[in-house]
């Protein structure tokens, strides 16, 4: 693969031309279109900026930490150069008059965005199947599944057609796909991103990361993406530096529910030989127990569901989007409009979370949840007094066959049962390759840190990288 | 129809919730322009008011202030945490799905307003808490089709919920206008009624006197006047009682208010009430406030109007020239100065001159722009008065002319010639004349019999011969001095 920095510096010293590099990642990208991992280039765009960062090399200004580094974003980033679509019908059409906090400064350090990835729909699954434009395959097996939502980001990623992409994180949608690809995925603390302009899925939940074959790229690509923003009330002050090496003799606990006879034997196998490599470089590992992990699906799919069929709301074919034809009423106009312009696993969300919300359930359902999750976040802030770091594998299996789930929701919900808890909490983690399964799939670890200890995070993981 | 007999059997218990749009330059979530008077439709309008698929709200903290200022008004406590809520319905005016609002911890805890009644006393309700939300856009309908216009949509509000402690229609509009007085005296809102500044929904049920139990309530919703609050409040009183006499049952619901034909109408019934879903904003962090900043804040509220009253009460005004300086608060910010720096005699006649310029037309929709006025000018008039200079009617002319024109009250009296002649020499000559006249003896008899009002006559000659500008207390004197 070649690097952030590789592509830089090679741009730097006159061996290529930002212009070369997205062509060359474009083509790429062509190439390896039965992945269905693009729902759109953005070429005319991302050459146009090329051209410019070229121009500004010739005239000799300096240039960004990431001049001419093709990347490519999630479609629920709103962009320029392509609709953003959501992987929705919805959306088909919807051209975003801005962009995300998250593209500008990726822009402003030179980056340039050559698509816009597949995802489920709205963001709302495991597998990439929901997307409303069909699934994205597996990078490692066309048989298996990208694992979601940001499938399109993970498999483009592992194709080695950029550098990085774009995800989002709101139960796992960032760590679970990167697992299945075997490259790594990065959800940071809540908040330390900006939210602005990305879609919302879940507002208490929703987190902005990235993709990316090596540490060293997505730390870099996190320290551009991190900080206040005044358009994002929920971002957290500046507190992103990364760091050089990590702290030695760390404190480690492997949390023994993610870890029990339900997850897949291999997995557990590289898990444990991810924790013997930890020993093996100064480490402590110890099994730690978090009980309320084993609620925390429960907990998230009535917490999730409620902010999603609230944020959904805005859908209603009035102002923007898909409007439905042939219409008498308002009412018929909102059913109708919300019927073809969602998935099914949208309104399965929708009418969950409005059930859980409804007067008489609100307080049964929803605030019983929220109670719930503040245990969670309790048991995880007792760990972090004694532990740096908290690990489980990514994912309770590897990559799952195409279509396998798509008819039991339980199922497709379970793949997430590692990650969900760490998002209910807010807490950052990381999904790093671990090896592969004997069929050759992709397995990943999750190393889940305390609240803002993202570069710390980073730095054990770029200490652990290909030992 | 019911007679009078059979509505004094009855009580009425009123709650009235007030929306009034804050007065800030930005909406309550985005930089959008707050003032959308004589804008085009959708011309004030941001992404995040346009409900745009990611974008996110970032809260107005003028807004939070504003609401801090109308919590003092309101006698209330603030929250020293409070935070917002999403209330869920579709509707094309409402663009993201849901209102922002405050369900469950409003920023505005219990309080209570004393409003005046026009008797002299006073009704005391009590304020059960006041939210914060944004407002939602406006439709227009038409044949086979609406228009959607979002200016709107986004104003910050604060929504000033009572209990139900009003018993009149009086009490209603006494309280309503009350609500707009400390509002716009404590700076909260621009008051503006005609613009939708101020909303009123009038919550009303009967019951027969005695009864412990309230009847149930019908909402009148949107009510933009004060004189629309009392007359809904009274035609549902009288609707109530009507219904209940012929044996029918009152159901809950809201109604709407018929301005031209003075009557309230069914809207909807509590059974198509919709179920809002409200759950809290993830995106929005709570509002946290420490005793300081409130106190800080509350510091910044100007003098209201029962402390104005209360100023006011060794001035011995009539509560109609209370209410009417009360109406302008330029003008009772000016008379409060003028009593400060002159005295009450001096104040209370300035305050008089107010009174008749303003009248006390409370019920006025627009906001006029009021121009900046010195007190000098008044006191200077006042004194002139106390000084014999002027006759009370010359002064009540130049009082006009103070409230438009720069020029000094003496410059005003000279150019119009309205100046009172003090001059002996000048009076003494007039009033030999008059006495001389024949015409003036019968009067001169009748003085000289006792009848001592027959004065009047004799001084009003000599005020005619000068053309009003003989003093008349002089007049007289020299007249008697003459008998």
């Amino acid at each position: 693969m070649s690097s952030i920095q590789t592509i830089v510096n090679r741009i730097n010293q006159g061996e290529t031309t930002a212009r070369h590099e997205v062509e060359v990642a474009i083509e790429k990208a062509n190439a390896n279109s039965d992945y269905h991992a693009l729902l759109s280039l953005t070429e005319k765009r991302a050459l146009e900026r090329a051209d410019d960062i070229d121009a500004r090399k010739a005239a000799g200004e300096q240039l960004g930490e990431l001049a001419g580094v093709p990347f490519v974003a999630k479609d629920n980033f709103l962009a320029f150069g392509a609709p953003t679509t959501a992987a929705s019908k919805m959306l088909e059409h919807f051209d975003a008059p801005l962009q995300a906090t998250a593209i500008e400064k990726l822009e402003a350090a030179g980056a340039i965005c050559i698509g816009k990835a597949n995802l489920d729909s709205f963001a709302h699954g495991g597998s990439t199947e929901n997307s409303a434009y069909g699934p994205t395959k597996n990078a490692h097996d066309t048989t298996k599944v990208a694992g979601g939502s940001s499938g399109g980001s993970a498999v483009i990623t592992a194709l080695d057609v950029v550098p990085f992409a774009l995800g989002t994180d709101t139960g796992g949608s960032i760590r679970q796909p990167a697992s299945f690809n075997g490259v790594i995925g990065v959800k940071p603390t809540y908040g330390m991103v900006s939210r602005y302009g990305v879609v919302a899925m879940a507002s208490s939940t929703d987190t902005i990361g990235c993709l990316a074959g090596s540490i060293d790229d997505a730390e870099l690509v996190m320290k551009i993406m991190s900080g206040c923003d005044v358009k994002d009330m929920t971002t957290l002050p500046d507190f992103f530096v990364p760091e050089k090496t990590a702290k030695p003799s760390q404190k480690i606990g492997l949390i023994k529910e993610s870890m029990s006879e339900d997850v897949d034997i291999q997995v557990r196998a590289r898990v444990s030989e991810y924790v013997d490599k930890l020993r093996a470089n100064g480490h402590t590992v110890e099994e730690v127990s978090v009980p309320m992990t084993n609620h925390a699906l429960a907990m998230y799919y009535i917490i999730v569901p409620a902010e999603v069929s609230s944020n959904l709301g805005r859908y209603d074919g009035i102002r923007y989007g898909l409007r439905a034809e042939g219409v008498q009423t308002l009412a018929e106009l909102y059913g109708k409009t919300r019927d073809q312009g969602f998935v099914t696993e949208n309104k399965r969300r929708i009418m969950i979370g409005s059930y859980v919300l409804s007067s008489g359930f609100f307080d049964a359902y929803y605030l019983h949840a929220q109670k719930a999750r503040t245990i969670l976040i309790n048991e995880y802030r007792k760990l972090f007094e004694t532990y740096d770091v908290l690990i489980t594998p990514t994912a309770p299996t590897p990559a799952f066959n195409l279509g396998e789930n798509t008819s039991d929701p339980i199922l497709m919900y379970l793949a997430d049962i590692m990650t969900v808890p760490v998002s209910l909490a807010g807490l950052p983690a990381i999904s790093v390759p671990a090896g592969a399964s004997e069929q050759g799939l992709p397995i990943g670890v999750q190393l889940i840190g305390n609240h803002k200890s993202d570069a710390a995070l980073l730095a054990l993981a770029r200490e652990m990288e290909n030992r | 129809m019911v007679t009078q007999e059979t509505l004094d059997t009855y009580d009425m218990t009123i709650g009235i919730e007030c929306h009034v749009q804050l007065a800030t330059d930005t909406k309550l979530f985005s930089g959008a322009d707050n003032d959308a008077r004589d804008r085009s439709p959708n011309s004030v309008v941001s992404p995040v008011d346009y409900g745009l698929p990611g974008m996110l709200p970032v809260l107005n903290r003028k807004a939070v202030d504003l609401a801090i200022m109308a919590g003092k008004a309101l006698n209330a406590d603030i929250a020293r945490v409070s935070r917002f809520d999403r209330k869920h319905y579709f509707y094309p005016d409402l663009p993201k799905g849901y209102q922002t609002t405050q369900m469950y911890h409003p920023i505005i805890l219990a309080g209570h307003v004393d409003a005046p009644l026009e008797d002299g006393t006073s009704v005391k309700v009590r304020i059960h808490h006041a939210h914060m939300e944004e407002d939602a856009g406006k439709l227009t309908h038409y044949e086979g089709y609406s228009l959607v216009d979002l200016n709107r949509a986004g104003t910050p509000l604060i929504e000033i919920v009572s209990e139900p402690d009003i018993h009149s229609a009086a009490g209603a509009k006494a309280y309503a206008s009350e609500l707009h007085r400390l509002m716009t005296y404590a700076g909260v809102t621009r008051g503006d009624l005609y613009h939708g500044n101020m909303r009123f929904d009038v919550n009303v049920s009967v019951a027969p006197k005695g009864a412990i139990e309230l009847g149930t309530r019908a909402e009148v919703k949107n009510l933009n006047s004060f004189r629309s609050v009392e007359k809904a409040a009274e035609y549902e009183f009288r609707r109530q009682v009507e219904r209940i006499e012929s044996g029918e049952k009152i159901v809950q619901e809201t109604r709407g208010w018929d301005e031209v034909k003075q009557i309230t109408n069914s809207q909807r019934s509590k059974e198509d009430a919709q179920d809002y879903r409200y759950m809290p904003d993830a995106d929005i962090p709570p509002i946290v406030l420490t005793t300081e900043e409130i106190t800080q804040i509350q510091l910044s509220v100007p003098m209201l109007p029962p402390e104005y009253r209360e100023k006011w009460l060794t001035l011995e005004l009539d509560r109609s020239v209370i209410d009417s300086l009360l109406s302008t608060r330029e003008y009772a910010v000016l008379v409060t100065e003028i009593q400060e720096k002159s005295g009450d005699q001096i104040a209370k006649r300035v305050a008089h001159w107010f009174a008749s310029a303003r009248g006390s037309d409370e019920d006025s929709e627009t906001v006029a722009e009021i121009k900046a006025l010195s007190p000098d000018g008044f006191v200077e008039l006042a004194a002139m008065v106390e000084k014999s200079e002027l006759s009370s009617t010359a002064a009540k002319e130049i009082f006009i002319e103070l409230l438009t024109n720069d020029e000094s009250p003496r410059a005003i009296a000279e150019r119009k010639n309205l100046l009172q002649v003090s001059d002996e020499g000048f009076i003494v000559g007039i009033v030999e004349e008059v006495l001389a006249d024949p015409a003036s003896a019968r009067s001169i008899a009748d003085i000289k019999e006792g009848k001592d009002k027959a004065i009047g006559y004799l001084v009003g000659q000599v005020m005619k011969k000068s053309q009003g500008k003989a003093n008349p207390a002089l007049a007289q004197k020299l007249i008697r001095e003459r008998l």
